[in-house]
Order: C-alpha cells, then structure tokens, then sequence
C-alpha cells in the first residue's frame, strides 16, 4: 500500500497545488515541451529543491533523508545513465521474471553498456528501477524510444508491478492512446500549474 | 655547514642566465607560440620575489621573531590556496571556491612542518627561520600541486559524470556512494606527481633541495638523508591536502538532502 501525494510543491518552473496517486493506481502526466514535467518530477523525487511537500503514505518526506527518500520514490529519467562497464552491477539482485517479461534472457547482466541499443537503455533504466524495489515511480516518458511491442511489453510490466506491490506510478506520456491505457487519471501540466483534464 | 666553499654569484653570471630565457621568448615570440610575453613576466616576478625573499629571510633570520616568522608563513600560505583556486576551471561559489583549497593546505603542510620541527629536527627554537621558512615553502609548493590536481578532477568530473552521479541519487544511493569513483580517481591523480617524483628521485632527476646543499658544500649523504625527509613529508603532506580537499570539496557538491548541487560551481 504507497499512495502518493504533492501538497503545493513549488520549484522555479514548477507550480503544483495538488496531486494525489492512490495505491495501486497510474496517473499520468502531459504538456507541450517545457512546461515543467521533468522538473516535477525531479522536485518529487527530491532531486531538485522544492518547496512544499509530498507524502508516501503518512509518511512525510521531510521525515526521511534524501537517500531513503528515494529509494522508496525511484524517478527513472528519459535518459538513463550508466555508472559501471556492465549491466549486472547497477543493481544488487535483478528479478528474472521483469527482465524476461521485458524481453531479455539472464545474459544480459555482462552485456556492456556501451553496446546497449538506445531501446534496450530505456528498458534496462525501468528493470533497474524495479530491482530495487520501489514504493511509488516516476516514469519520464519511459517508452519514447521503444517500438509497439516493447512498449506495450512495458505497460504491462508496470501494471503487474502496481497490481502485485501497490504501487503507485505517475507516467509522463505525449501520446493520449497511451495515457488511456495506462492511466485513470490525467494531468495537464501548464508552465508548472497541474491541471486536472480527461484527456485531451 | 661548510658554506665557505659555496662560489658566489656575479650579476655577470646572472646576466647570461637571464640572456638565455630573453633569447627563449625572442624564438618563442619568432614561432608565434604567442607565450613570449607570459614568459618574460614570469621571469621578471621570479626575479623580484626571489631577491625580495632573500631580503626578507635576510631580516628574518636576524630577528628570528616568531610573529614576523608566523606573518611569512600566513602570506606565503595566502598565496599558495589563490594559486589552487587560479588552477580551476570550475570553481566551487562563494568562500569555498577559495577555501576548500587554502584549509586543506593549512591542515596538510602546517602540521606536517609542525611536526618535523617539533619531533624530527628539533632546532632551538623550535621555529627557527632557517628550517621552519624552507621546510613549509617545500611543504607548500609540492602540496600545492597535488590539492589543484586532485580538486580540478574532482569538480570536472561532478560536472562531466553528473548524469551517472543523478542516476545513482535517485536509485536511493548517499552521496559519498554516488561520487566514491570520482573520489577515489580525484586523489589518485592527485597522488600521481609525488609517486613519481619518489620513483625517479636521485636516477632522472637530482632533487632541488639535495644539489643546493650539495652546492653550498654539504657531505652528499647528509643531503641525501635530507632529501629523503622532505620527500616522504611532502609525501604525507600532499596525500593528507588532497584527502581534505576532495573530502571538503565533495561535501560542499551535495546538500543536507544528498541533492548533487551543480549550481555551487562555475562553468
């Protein structure tokens, strides 16, 4: 159970009066380039300064370091970044079941980064995430470079994840058919105001 | 001592030295290498702050008064933590642009020298210009290098690595995890020139200190050991500054939230 909450966060840029993602739910998270979705998602996560506050749970985020924070609230970024030559050492232990699910057999731990496709980045960025057992995620635009099957591959792994652990994810996504699938709720994001829309 | 043997200088025989480094700019100036006139005002300050230290040590050891000696010491460290902050393409804002470096130098060498005067070489008293003036000139000069080193690779690879360093702040790493590597690769290069300059000592390169003492009539065994001290000082010196400033310079990188904070430096 992690619901999700913003309670007037606000960062230059970023304006969000409130926000509220139930356990278990998606909500997602569109507007033109530049209106602020990445920096709220970074002042979410704690990342950036931000005023305001964001609850997991009853739990403040003010009540937790950074670090723990983060551990429990995982943004993973449209561009993912690589700190070690291989795959396997950016996690502690990599689930099987989300790296199969995602199309990739259990090799693909002494895969070199550098050989990596940007699509594959993109969906070892998500398992990467999962691997280290979040409460709630963040997901910018997590499909921008996958083809059909991959993505649709990804929205079903993130629904089985909010299924199976109740969490709770916001989804930034430019394409509506996708918001549809994936989310119950949708936000419009206007030079950094939210505003709550059905979809258009 | 045995200085009687020691063959003064004319200014004759600094005239053709000095027509030397003036040849040097005249061909570098010739080769549109466009460091003619840098070298000719270095060459000019290092005559003037060489002969203007040896008037002061001049007075100095004369009065042997331990504020004028702690004065010297301030200004020489004064100069040396600007000289670090100048060797910095990114430097950290405010204050700790300046003293992340300076502290560092002030907690390496000054201890260092504090404790070869007071423990090792014991003269009376303990601060006595002629070892305590020499003894953290070396100290800081040699520390000197290796803190730019290791600061200047600190922040160029926080700003160069800072998508790696965010990816790994936001899978629930602390900050000293998330910049440990560029740490440890920060003092390593840091550490670099004295491990060098212990390898080669005495079969490449005759050190500075040595072949004065050498010069000024010293038996070469006991200039050896000399060398051999300061060498191992400057050793522990430049190891203990590099440790302090990529330690200062790193906590100064993340906030109370272990947020990395790229706007704490320029460029």
């Amino acid at each position: 159970m992690s619901s999700l909450r913003i309670e007037r966060l606000a960062r230059p840029g970023v304006n969000a009066a409130g926000l509220t993602i139930a356990a278990g739910s998606c909500t997602a998270v569109f507007g033109p380039s530049g209106s602020g979705k990445t920096l709220l998602l970074r002042a979410i996560a704690d990342l950036d300064e931000a005023d305001g506050e964001v609850w997991l749970d009853e739990r403040a985020r003010s009540s937790l370091s950074g670090p723990a924070w983060r551990r429990q609230v995982i943004y993973v970024a449209a561009e993912s970044h690589w700190w070690a030559p291989q795959v396997g050492p950016h996690a502690p232990h990599w689930p099987q079941a989300d790296l199969e699910a995602l199309g990739f057999d259990e090799h693909v731990l002494q895969w070199q980064v550098q050989r990596l496709s940007s699509g594959e980045r993109q969906r070892l960025a998500l398992a990467r995430a999962l691997a280290h057992a979040p409460s709630a995620l963040l997901l910018d635009e997590p499909t921008a470079n996958l083809d059909q099957t991959n993505t649709l591959c990804v929205e079903a792994l993130i629904e089985a994840w909010r299924k199976r652990t109740a969490g709770s994810a916001l989804w930034v996504s430019h394409e509506p058919a996708q918001r549809s699938r994936v989310a119950t709720t949708q936000y419009r994001i206007e030079a950094g105001e939210l505003r709550r829309t059905d979809g258009l | 001592m045995a200085s009687d043997t020691l063959i003064a200088l004319s200014a004759f025989d600094l005239a053709v030295a000095a027509g030397l480094v003036l040849l040097l700019a005249a061909l570098s100036w010739q080769l549109h290498l466009g460091i003619a006139r840098g070298m000719l005002i270095a060459a000019a300050r290092s005559t003037v702050q060489l002969l203007l230290l040896g008037l002061v040590l001049k007075a100095l050891f004369n009065t042997a008064n331990p504020w004028l000696i702690g004065l010297l010491a301030t200004v020489m460290l004064a100069v040396a933590g600007y000289e670090i902050m100048a060797r910095q393409r990114h430097r950290l804002h405010g204050f700790w642009g300046y003293g992340t470096g300076t502290l560092s130098m002030f907690l390496s060498s000054f201890s260092i020298t504090t404790l070869a005067l007071t423990v090792l070489l014991q003269p009376a008293p303990w601060y006595t210009p002629q070892y305590s003036i020499p003894l953290l000139g070396m100290l800081l000069g040699n520390t000197m290098t290796g803190i730019a080193v290791a600061l200047d690779n600190l922040t160029r690879q926080t700003l160069d690595k800072a998508g790696q360093i965010e990816a790994r702040l936001a899978l629930g790493q602390d900050a000293s995890q998330a910049i440990g590597d560029i740490q440890r690769d920060a003092l390593r290069s840091g550490l670099i020139p004295i491990v060098n300059a212990m390898t080669t000592a005495g079969i490449v390169s005759l050190p500075g200190m040595m072949t004065g003492q050498i010069l000024a009539g010293s038996p070469p065994m006991d200039a050896a050991k000399y060398q051999l001290l300061i060498l191992f000082l400057i050793a522990a010196g430049t190891g203990l500054g590099s440790m302090a400033a990529v330690l200062l310079g790193s906590k100064r990188l993340f906030d109370v939230r272990s947020r990395l904070r790229r706007d704490r430096l320029s460029g």
